[in-house]
């Protein structure tokens, strides 16, 4: 009887690998895809983006796992999560044209499920308006969101900023100097900091 | 409750299950009815009420897909040409005498044998699978790899 056991095989593995690549383009083709993700490779490590029918729901840096990740959007949004390529092809394209100075301002929508509406998701869309190339203080976001006195409110928020780099929360420093805290690692927030100034003091 | 994202049940179980459909409907409609099972879990995934056997659920989902191609390849059948000259897929191993004798068992025979000799599971999980006790399972493999020996006297 163990000769019915079919020996595992590259071939095996390959040609489930291709028919699971084709099940998630169908899924999405049927409109069966809840959050669809991918990875980008950046400047500041490897971004996970996942996206909604409604827009980019999520990047997380490399620091948390992919499987944490996907296992809060499931639980969050919709256990209907697959890797799609195409679902994530228009914010990786934005991300690599961003990295590479080709675009100043991101032009996909945000789907902000994953923040409570009231003061956090109000800190994060006046942070979403701060230009390219400027910086704003905690304080001032704060203000902008109704509550003038609750900066370190405001940089709470913006710690737990579920879309980085795309809402800029890294453009918002400290009204008395330095670069402040950064939710995904202070390194990350300088080199952008750095990067946006080089680019816009270009022209 | 938590169901996990369903990029895991792909990932984790892809292999066995496309495995599974080699041996039951063969290499040449695996590919489709891998396609078709896992679509029918997508839709079906987020109502699920129950997360503690994916895997055998998932085997329940293809096996009902595989039950559905042996009936409509049975209303269909192939035009003589199309016959491929062996009923067996190019990464089982090299007998195939014994895969041709498979396909020649009863449908829940069949499927009983390959979730016992292929995919080495209890029969806990092919019960499950199946949508039968776990006495039927036992029977149904026992009974087909008897058939399977009196088929083929000298393997087995």
């Amino acid at each position: 009887m163990k000769d019915l056991r079919i020996r595992w095989t590259e071939d095996l593995d390959a040609a489930s690998r291709r028919a699971a690549e084709a099940v998630a383009a169908r899924a999405r083709r049927s409109g069966l895809v809840d959050v669809g993700y991918a990875s980008v490779d950046s400047p500041v490590g490897r971004l996970l983006v996942a996206t909604t029918r409604e827009g980019l729901v999520r990047v997380a840096f490399a620091e948390e796992s992919v499987d944490h990740v996907l296992e809060e959007l499931a639980s969050a949004l919709s256990p209907r999560v697959l890797e799609s390529p195409a679902m994530t092809d228009r914010v990786r394209r934005q991300l690599d044209a961003y990295f590479d100075g080709r675009v100043r301002a991101f032009r996909t929508k945000i789907d902000w499920s994953l923040c409570s509406p009231g003061f956090f998701r109000r800190v994060l869309e006046a942070t979403a308006r701060i230009p390219f190339g400027a910086v704003s203080t905690y304080g001032m976001v704060a203000k902008v969101a109704g509550s003038p006195r609750a900066a370190r409110a405001a940089g709470n928020a913006l710690h737990d900023n579920p879309v980085p780099i795309v809402v800029p929360c890294h453009r918002v420093v400290p009204s008395g100097g330095g670069i402040g805290k950064y939710g995904g690692q202070e390194w990350r927030k300088r080199f952008l900091l750095e990067l946006e100034c080089a680019i816009a003091s270009r022209d | 409750m938590d169901l996990p994202p369903f990029q895991r049940l792909l990932e984790e179980h892809r292999v066995d299950v496309y495995r599974f459909l080699v041996a039951t409907v063969g290499a040449q409609d695996a590919d489709d009815c891998f396609q078709e099972t896992f679509l029918a879990a997508l839709r079906a995934y987020p109502r699920l009420r129950d997360a503690s056997n994916l895997r055998g659920w998932l085997f329940r989902v293809a096996t009902s897909k595989a039950m559905d191609h042996w009936r409509t390849s049975k209303r269909r059948p192939l035009p003589v040409e199309d016959v491929p000259e062996r009923a067996t897929p190019e990464a089982a191993d090299g007998r195939p005498e014994l895969w041709s004798a498979v396909a020649e068992l009863p449908p829940m025979q069949r499927a009983a044998v390959v979730h016992r000799y292929v995919l080495d599971l209890p029969y806990a999980e092919i019960a499950q699978a199946l949508g039968i006790s776990e006495e039927a399972a036992r029977a149904n493999a026992y009974e087909g790899r008897r058939k399977l020996r009196s088929m083929q006297g000298a393997f087995a």
